[in-house]
């Protein structure tokens, strides 16, 4: 197996007092390294639940079920000092909202350090700090910006630091949710640019949780659509853009207009209804109380994820129906 | 009547740092927005943008020009500005921070219109409760009863935004101002908030002018776009002219990391907008133009121009499309456009 990453009927379920919550159904994603796949959909989807499981980050109350098999092991079994090894050096994250993931009184070189020191305790400063330098030159900033507190630093140039520190202990796969979502347009086309160029030059594996279906499809290999906790479709990324098969997939896309397209001029695109409630998913498929294509079978079973051929997978019964 | 409503008429404003020093942070601006307009102000963090919409509500006070609603100057009394925000309404961008988390859905629809003692003189007659519930049914909140009692936390973002929306419509405006309405919210729920705004638009003639750095909301909703840029509208016109044939290399840069135009190389401009308190000479925005940088316009021979010579400030027209920049002027006079796009 040379995958990098392989998820197995991956489920997460939250225990509360009024029953059993499942957060993310039957789940499979596979990753490898020098690959970008993005995960999508609407908030309160599953998408940063299902990444949670990856470094076994999932609250207490979760059970989880299923395999999220590492480089071949079971991070969901492994033992706590092999999972310690394996936060920042294995796999890292890039979380959203780097505004206020950073702490406001260290001088961010240090906080790039931090896992640096923790991870090879032998690491002298000398040799960290040449580190920090190198990671910050990465991402596009001077070296001298190790010194600067958060406040001196712009939303662009917060979320490199959190890139930086991501990269700080050489991981092979890089969890990155909505990374850009705070950021403005033209800082969003830097950081985007950053990420897929640290991708190929360093033959990481990334996923990218994002709602923005048009910024997977621009830097992803593959999406990965989640509706209700579970997937809905998957695929090469152009094609689940700009094809998709699941009316869902079609809606998320839709909500993105092209500049230019004459059908979207006076016709923005929205999908009514709210998504469901994982405590009390409707019978059969998630998406048939709001979808514009449903018919009487859509809500007697949970449909299968069937594959259309060159890598494509959708859960519809209505896909390839007249 | 397509009259003028709001206009802002050569506005600056300016700031004092801690430090001291003097931040413009609009630089001579101008802008209208009409009855039955929809008008995006598109542009990066720092451009001045959400000045521009507060300047026009009264909440900045310009150093130089004024802002005019209905061809009168802005008074800026406790009075004046109480009658100008009934009539001009702000609809804010984070819903979920914007609604007061104790008061019901009616208590907020309702605090405008107490405010400014409405209900006690309605043309109509109507009481609070039917004002109240006319204007969530505006808003789309359908039957509006149903929701009077719940508090922000038991409802959807999309409705939360709604909410927002009927406290502006309550107090009967004829022009709203909308700070990114949707950057908060999730991919469905954004078409149906902007769906929601043309039809105020439509149905009630409403006069709406939204920030934005959205180039795809504008090309959603908006009849006309002026981008910012440092203070200073850089480009305006209609929104098929400004997207989809670009003068200024700034919008044209921008346009080009829309994720989904797949025909233009993106062209990433390095850096972020310059501190205002540091506005570059010439044009203000040849540091970082890709024009000058890769010499097009060192070989059209304006590069002079772009660094030492200032661009005049760009008028309100409501027809036309302009462009402040020297090489789109150059080539506009001399030969057929280029970097537009289809």
């Amino acid at each position: 197996m040379s995958d990098l990453l392989r998820m197995r009927d991956v489920s997460l379920t939250y225990r509360s007092e009024g029953g059993d919550v499942p957060a993310v159904r039957n789940v499979d994603l596979d990753l490898d390294r020098g690959e970008i796949v993005g995960i999508a959909g609407e908030s309160g989807c599953g998408k940063s639940t299902l990444a949670s499981t990856i470094l076994r980050l999932q609250p207490p109350t979760a059970r989880v079920t299923g395999e999220v098999l590492f480089e071949g092991q079971d991070v969901l079994t492994m033992s706590w000092g092999h999972l310690r090894a394996l936060r920042w050096a294995g796999a890292s994250m890039v979380f959203q909202g780097a505004l206020h993931s950073l702490n406001p009184v260290q001088r961010v070189g240090d906080q790039i350090a931090e896992p640096i020191h923790l991870h090879d305790p032998e690491t002298s400063d000398k040799q960290a700090h040449l580190r920090v330098g190198e990671l910050l030159e990465q991402v596009g900033l001077p070296a001298a910006r190790a010194r600067a507190y958060p406040h001196q630093l712009s939303g662009g140039q917060k979320q490199r630091i959190m890139i930086a520190m991501a990269l700080a202990c050489r991981p092979r796969l890089i969890v990155a949710d909505e990374p850009t979502t705070a950021l403005d347009v033209m800082v969003q086309a830097q950081v985007l640019h950053v990420l897929s160029g640290l991708v190929h030059e360093l033959g990481v594996g990334m996923l990218m949780i994002s709602h923005d279906l048009s910024v997977l499809a621009d830097l992803c290999d593959r999406i990965v659509v989640m509706y209700g906790g579970r997937v809905v479709e998957q695929g090469p990324s152009k094609l689940v853009f700009g094809e998709a098969l699941h009316p869902y997939a079609e809606a998320l896309s839709a909500a993105f207009p092209r500049v230019g397209d004459p059908a979207a001029r006076y016709a923005p695109s929205g999908l009514p209804g709210d998504p469901p409630d994982p405590a009390a998913l409707p019978p059969g498929c998630s998406f048939a109380p709001r979808c514009p294509r449903v018919i009487d079978d859509c809500t007697r079973a949970v449909p299968e994820l069937r594959s259309f051929g060159g890598d494509r997978q959708a859960s519809c019964i209505r896909v390839g129906q007249p | 009547m397509t009259g003028r409503l709001l206009e802002a008429r050569n506005v600056s404003v300016e700031f004092v740092t801690r430090s001291g020093h003097v931040a413009r942070a609009l630089d001579g601006v101008n802008l209208q927005v009409g009855a039955g307009e929809v008008v995006a102000l598109v542009g990066e963090s720092g451009s001045g943008k959400t000045t521009v919409a507060r300047t026009m509500l009264g909440l900045e006070r310009p150093v130089a020009g004024e802002v005019a609603f209905d061809g009168e100057p802005l008074g800026y009394s406790g009075r004046r500005l109480r009658e100008l925000r009934r009539r001009v309404q702000m609809v804010l961008q984070d819903p979920a921070g914007a609604l007061n988390p104790r008061q019901t859905v009616y208590e907020s629809v309702a605090e405008g219109m107490r405010l400014h003692g409405l209900a006690a003189k309605d043309p109509a007659g109507r009481t609070e409760t039917e004002m109240v519930a006319a204007a969530m049914a505006s808003a789309g909140l359908r039957p509006p009863e149903r929701l009077f009692l719940r508090y922000p936390h038991e409802l959807s973002g999309g409705q939360r935004q709604r909410v927002l929306i009927a406290g502006a419509l309550a107090l009967g405006p004829e022009l709203l101002i909308a700070d990114e309405p949707v950057s908060s919210l999730d991919a469905s729920i954004r078409g149906e908030i902007l769906a929601l705004l043309l039809k105020l638009r439509d149905e009630l003639g409403l006069g709406v002018l939204v920030v934005t750095h959205d180039l795809g909301l504008a090309w959603n909703i908006a009849d006309r776009i002026a981008v910012m840029y440092l203070g200073r509208v850089v480009e305006a016109g209609p929104t098929e002219e400004v997207l989809q044939a670009p003068q200024h290399p700034y919008t044209q840069a921008l346009l080009s990391v829309v994720p989904e135009i797949e025909e233009l190389r993106p062209v990433v401009l390095t850096g972020e907008i310059p501190d205002p308190t540091r506005i570059p000479g010439g044009c203000r925005f040849h540091p970082r133009c890709p024009a000058v940088a890769d010499g097009s316009a060192a070989a059209d021979g304006v590069e002079r121009s772009c660094r030492t010579q200032p661009l005049e400030v760009l008028p309100a027209d409501p027809q036309g499309h302009h462009t402040a920049c020297h090489l789109a002027a150059l080539r506009s006079s001399t030969g057929p456009r280029t970097g537009s796009i289809v």
